[in-house]
Order: structure tokens, then sequence, then C-alpha cells
């Protein structure tokens, strides 16, 4: 009975040991993972900034009737962009971006809204394709380590759908979207190592007047700029290419919350291993003991037996 | 400070290139443009794909692949911002 129980433990504590070894190799990989995204956030700032500025610079000189500019009067579908991970065991980094998504979505529906939804990462893809909803279109296999290429990809394709509206019907570009009047998009910004937002935030039409306040902020004098071609074929070409910038951000930002998530809740699971161990090997300590004990008691207790029975005869 | 040009080749994913020349050319859409210290402020859109050289003080030329790039002039000197740029010869400074 007491040899079982020893023996259970120590089956108990071999799983245990095996789990914290995945908990640990993943905890240090993630370790590593957010130094490497937040230098990739830091070498794309420097881009993102100029053609901020640039486009603030542009708008306050082109005529605004761009269409990625220009709010529409109805707005009869919008598109919604989640950014999840293709990985599990990152504590409830999906869990919280697709609540925000949801919260989202609802509120979209609530204004009279379709809502297409376009998601990155397998995890997102997953939750909505295991309810049955429809995925207007989804992209995989990139979320820890985005480049600019899987930006591009997926803000041409938006844009596309963008500028096509939902008045026209039919599906457009290879990864066939449907026409939208407005685009949100919902990923997580990290905020430190311990905190990471999800958050929703408006993507097109794009916001002329936060980008004239950014502008203002940097308090250097707006210079006349000349404008080869002119003003508005520039704004033309530049704010595809903001858009995207902006998308390629927020991956790079979702990418390092992910791995900090993914870190975080490693170390737990590899801290509450710890604890387990110490519990279950204190356990299966005591019930060796007590079998021992037992052993010897009966032993002697047989042994004093014997002698009393030999001293009667 | 005042006959040496700011340069900055910014791509996306990285900084490529920052540094003082004496000279930048480019091509935009509408034609080849050669940024000398003090040009007036310039928004140009490049054309793709093409080239951008920036010769250095001492007769050193670089000269980058551009694809989907575009150029801003203004006081403090010349970005030139583009989704990727790479040394189209050997690294020579």
């Amino acid at each position: 009975m007491a040899a079982g129980q020893v023996q259970a433990l120590r089956r108990r504590i071999r799983t245990v040991k095996s789990t914290k070894k995945i908990t640990k190799a993943q905890e240090l990989v993630a370790t590593s993972r957010i130094a490497k995204a937040q230098e990739r956030v830091n070498a794309s700032r420097p881009y993102s900034l100029a053609i901020t500025k640039v486009l603030g610079a542009l708008a306050s000189n082109a005529s605004v009737d761009n269409p990625l500019l220009v709010t529409r009067e109805r707005v009869r579908r919008a598109g919604v962009l989640l950014i999840t991970s293709d990985r599990g065991l990152a504590g409830a980094y999906n869990a919280n971006a697709i609540r925000t998504a949801e919260q989202l979505i609802a509120q979209l529906k609530s204004e009279g809204k379709e809502v297409a939804l376009y998601i990155v990462g397998r995890k997102g893809v997953g939750y909505y394709r295991f309810r049955g909803r429809d995925i207007a279109a989804s992209w995989t296999g990139f979320s820890e380590r985005p480049s600019f290429a899987d930006a591009k990809k997926i803000g041409d394709a938006l844009i596309e759908g963008f500028a096509a509206g939902s008045e026209t019907e039919g599906t457009f570009g290879p990864d066939g979207i449907a026409g939208v009047d407005e685009l949100h998009l919902v990923s997580t910004e990290f905020k430190s190592l311990m905190t990471q937002h999800a958050n929703a935030k408006p993507l097109a039409p794009v916001q002329v007047e936060a980008q004239a306040d950014a502008e203002e902020k940097s308090s250097e004098p707006r210079a006349a700029y000349e404008f080869e071609p002119d003003a508005d074929e520039l704004l033309d070409a530049l704010l595809p290419k903001y858009l995207n910038t902006r998308i390629y951000a927020a991956l790079l930002d979702s990418a390092a919350s992910e791995s900090a998530s993914r870190r975080r809740a490693m170390k737990s699971a590899s801290d509450n291993a710890d604890d387990l161990l110490k519990r279950y090997t204190r356990e299966m300590n005591s019930a060796r003991q007590a079998a021992i004990t037992q052993e010897i008691s009966e032993i002697v207790g047989g042994a004093n037996a014997l002698a009393a029975a030999g001293s009667d005869v | 400070m005042a006959n040496q040009l700011h340069v900055e080749v910014v791509a996306v994913e990285e900084k490529v290139w920052v540094g003082e020349a004496e000279m930048l050319v480019a091509r935009t859409t509408e034609g080849e443009i050669g940024v000398l210290p003090g040009h007036a402020p310039l928004l140009g859109l490049l054309k793709e794909p093409s080239q951008v050289r920036v010769k250095l003080a001492g007769g050193d030329q670089l000269t980058y692949d551009v694809a989907g790039g575009f150029l801003s002039i203004d006081a403090n000197g010349v970005t030139v911002l583009a989704e990727s740029a790479t040394p189209a010869t050997p690294e020579s400074h």
C-alpha cells in the first residue's frame, strides 16, 4: 500500500520535471525573443517618424479628397484586422486581443455595420473557425518575427478592399477581400515587460489631424516644401506606404508583446512546477520513511513475539 | 557644417546609412535630381526601381538600390525613405 503511494508520487515528480523542462525552455526562448523584437521595433522607428512628418507636411498642402482620407458618408461594412499569435502558451495574450476585437465588433454591429474580419495568426483563426464564424482573410506563419513584406502583403490587400468600398460587389486581390468602408486595427501594445495592452485603433480613413498634431509637437517650423511630382500625386503614393508602416509597427509591437506575455506565463508555470516538485518530494520522502518505519516495527514486533514464544517453552 | 550635407538613408526595417556627404543624386518620377547643401525643402517620389548615389568628401561614393522610396529635403538635410535599400556596390566606407 505504502510502496504504491511512493511509486505514484515518483511518477508524478517525473511528469512535473519534464513539464518544467518545456516551460523553462519556452521561458528562455521568449526572453531572448523579446530583446530581438524590441530591437526591431526600435530599428523601424526612424522610418515611421520620418514618414509621419512628411505626411503631416503633405496633408497641409494637398487637397484632402484622397479616398484614403475621406470618411465615407454611409458605412455599410467595416473591416477589422486582428493580430494574434501563431502559437499558444502565451498566457492571456490571445484571449485579450480577441476580447478587444469582440468588443469592437459588437460596437460596430450596434451601429448597423457589417463586419469583415481579417486575422493574423493561427490562434485567432482557430478561435473563429471553431465557432463557425466567417473570416474574410487570414495570414499566418510570421507572428513571432514579422517582416515588412508580410505587413505589405496585408496592407496592400486591405487598401484594395478599402479603395473598392462596400458598394462594389465581389472580392479583390489574391486573398479574396470584400470591399469595406472603414478599417480598424486590433493589436497588442508593448508597454513594458510586465504590461501589454490590447487595443483597437482606426486604420482607415487616415486621420490627418492626428498627423498635424504630431508635426506640431516636433516643434520644428514647417518648411514650405516643393513637391515632385505634385502634392496630390505624392499623397496617393505615400498614404498606402504609411498604412503599411502602421501595420508593420503593430505587427512588431504585437510580436514583442507575445513574447513578453509568453515569458511571463512560462515563468509562472516554471515557478509552479518548482513548488509542486518540492511538495511531492516531501510527500514521497515521508511516505517512504513511513513505509520503512512500519517495516522495522513489524520486524521488531515479530522478533519480540518469537522471543516471547521461545521463553515460554 | 554649411558645405556638408546631412544624409539619412532609412529603410522600413532599419536605418541603412547616416552621415555627412558632399552631394546626393537620386532619380524622382520627374527626373534626376542632385542635392547639394542648402537645397530648398522638397518632397519627391523616387522612380521605381532606382539608385541613390551619395557622394562623400574625398571622392568616394555610396550607391544604394532603392525600392518604394521617396526623398525628403528640409533644413536638417536629406532623408531617403525606402521600403528597402541595399548597397549596390561593395561597401566603400
